[in-house]
């Protein structure tokens, strides 16, 4: 057993990771909650934030907290325009093909992000980068402690854009009953498109929350989908509060099995838990969606 | 009849490459109800669906006033108060029935308000269940919201696709009251159904669908009385 020295700051600082897994989960899981299928080219667009973020600050100057106010609505307008003028059109309706229009554009995005960048491996340098914020018990840094703030402001927007909004209420119609939805005049096409473009902004906040302490390649993104994958499994599939909980669990789980296991067995504890909710609860902690 | 709200020649409709509407001709007179009646599968459901965009008509005419509306959208024909209460009542389950009403309203927002007080003073019940989840009515309460979501968009021409399915006889009776009600004010209802007389008493005129084509057609007093009806209907 470990002491409380090492337990606490361990599982606060799982906490602060677990947000920003927890932000990527939340726009894979309204996706999913709406359009009914997985976007596999939700690393790909996170990488392409990130290289995004990443150039914002090489090329302009910008700090990624401010480069968020950009690209952010850049990204919504960007997912906006990928399915309703590709992923929707391609597909003509049918589920199995949005998959794999989803799947190929991941392709595209990666090999292009390649090409132009090559699989060099980028960092920026930030004079906060290294700030911590001492807690008596546990030092926690800022840009990670930054990120979890911001995660919690994004989930509450969203919750109130969900609930208050005409849009969000077209948009919980939709998930739910879409031929009720076309009979009351809500445009699906368009409230598809919304919430693609929703999910992929909250890639954008994601990727600017992590590059101040992240590095950027062309495959950086995955390997956050991967786990925010296993979050929208174990929060259930299309559930919003799901996903929040359960990027928080699992950024706990991640740090305390390396705590135990070694820094580069963390991931290990992951997989395991999405083996044992996919054999034990396949609907997800938080069954059905919200 | 005066110059028809909605008028419908030559209409062919179907699902891949079965035809299950094979040439359809109906119209619909300003205030008017008419009834369409026809036995399960006849494709009732289908003529609403091409009616409101749902289904694209293989061929033939739709027309709702002045306007071609057989390659329209379901938004735009809803925009126009061609409004289509569906088989199954499909309301929001997931939403509060105030919820439900507002989406009915999207695209009269403006006078949402206004819509929601009159709907709720045609369905008390309504009004007192408003913060419940749709999905926790009961069916004859389901029936209502979904008529009541249906106003909300300030329907000219309102097509009630089997209304009464699944409710108690009192409940039906009451239902038909409504429709003659609703009716009563200036709209024109297309009321598809199979409970055959009441549906004869409210509407006017009535059309039987037999394997996708109309096999008897007028007033509602004629087709009461035709011999044929239970042949057709009951497909006998
Ligand atoms: N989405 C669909 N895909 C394929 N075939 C369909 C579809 N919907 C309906 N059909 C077929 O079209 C025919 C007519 O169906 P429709 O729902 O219009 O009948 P209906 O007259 O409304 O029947 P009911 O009284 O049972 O509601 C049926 O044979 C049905 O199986
Ligand atoms: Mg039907």
């Amino acid at each position: 057993m470990l002491s409380p020295i090492i337990l606490v700051p361990a599982i606060l600082n799982g906490l602060l990771t677990g947000a920003v897994y927890a932000l990527v989960a939340l726009g894979l899981t309204l996706i999913y909650g709406v359009l009914h299928i997985i976007n596999f080219a939700h690393g790909a667009l996170l990488t392409a934030a990130m290289f995004g973020a990443f150039f914002a600050h090489r090329l302009l100057g910008l700090d990624p907290y401010v480069a968020a106010l950009l690209l952010t609505p850049a990204f919504f307008v960007l997912g906006y325009a990928l399915q309703r003028f590709i992923i929707g059109p391609a597909s003509g309706g049918e589920d199995r093909n949005i998959l794999l229009v989803t799947l190929g554009l991941a392709v595209v995005i990666e090999n292009a992000l390649l090409y132009a960048f090559r699989a060099d491996t980028r960092t920026i340098n930030l004079p906060y980068a290294f700030d911590v914020v001492d807690l008596g018990i546990a030092f926690l840094a800022v840009p990670r402690v930054i990120a979890f703030g911001a995660v919690i402001v994004v989930a509450l927007v969203l919750w109130l854009i969900m609930q208050w909004t005409d849009t969000g209420k077209a948009i919980r119609a939709v998930a739910k009953e879409k031929v009720g939805a076309e009979l009351c005049g809500i445009d699906v096409a368009h409230v598809y498109a919304v919430t693609f473009g929703l999910g992929t902004a909250c890639l954008a906040i994601a990727a600017c929350l992590l590059i101040p302490t992240y590095y950027v390649n062309p495959h950086a993104g995955n390997a956050f989908v991967l786990i925010a994958f296993t979050i929208v499994v174990l929060g259930g599939m299309g559930s919003v509060t799901g996903a929040l909980i359960g990027g928080l669990f699992i950024g706990v789980v991640e740090s305390l099995s390396g705590l135990y296991l070694g820094e580069s067995l963390g991931q290990i504890g992951i997989f395991l838990i999405f083996i044992l909710v996919l054999l034990f609860r396949p609907s997800g902690l938080f069954g059905a969606r919200t | 009849m005066a110059e028809p709200l909605l008028s419908i020649s030559g209409l062919h409709a179907g699902y891949g490459g079965t035809e299950v509407l094979r040439g359809v001709d109906l119209a619909v007179g300003p205030g008017e109800i008419v009834a369409v009646l026809g036995s399960n599968g006849a494709g009732k459901s289908t003529l609403n669906r091409a009616i409101s965009g749902l289904v694209r008509p293989w061929r033939g005419s739709i027309r709702f006033g002045a306007a071609a509306i057989e390659r329209e959208s379901p938004v735009a024909i809803v925009m126009r108060g061609l409004i289509h209460v569906p088989e199954g009542r499909r309301i929001f389950p997931n939403m509060t029935v105030r919820e439900n009403l507002d989406l009915g309203g999207y695209r009269a927002r403006t006078r949402r308000d206004d819509n929601r007080t009159r709907v709720f003073a045609l369905f008390p019940k309504l009004a007192e269940r408003q913060g419940q989840n749709a999905g926790t009515l009961s069916g004859g309460e389901q029936q209502m919201l979904a008529i009541g979501r249906g106003l909300m968009a300030e329907p000219k021409l309102l097509i009630l696709d089997e209304p009464s399915l699944g409710l108690s006889p009192l409940l039906v009776e009451e239902l038909f009251a409504l429709i003659r009600s609703i009716n009563a004010a200036g709209m024109a209802i297309l009321l598809v159904e199979q409970n055959v007389v009441q549906s004869l008493e409210v509407a006017q005129r009535a059309y039987v669908l037999e394997n996708g084509v109309f096999v008897l057609e007028g007033s509602a007093a004629d087709i009461r009385n035709d011999p044929n009806l239970k042949r057709a209907y009951l497909g006998l």
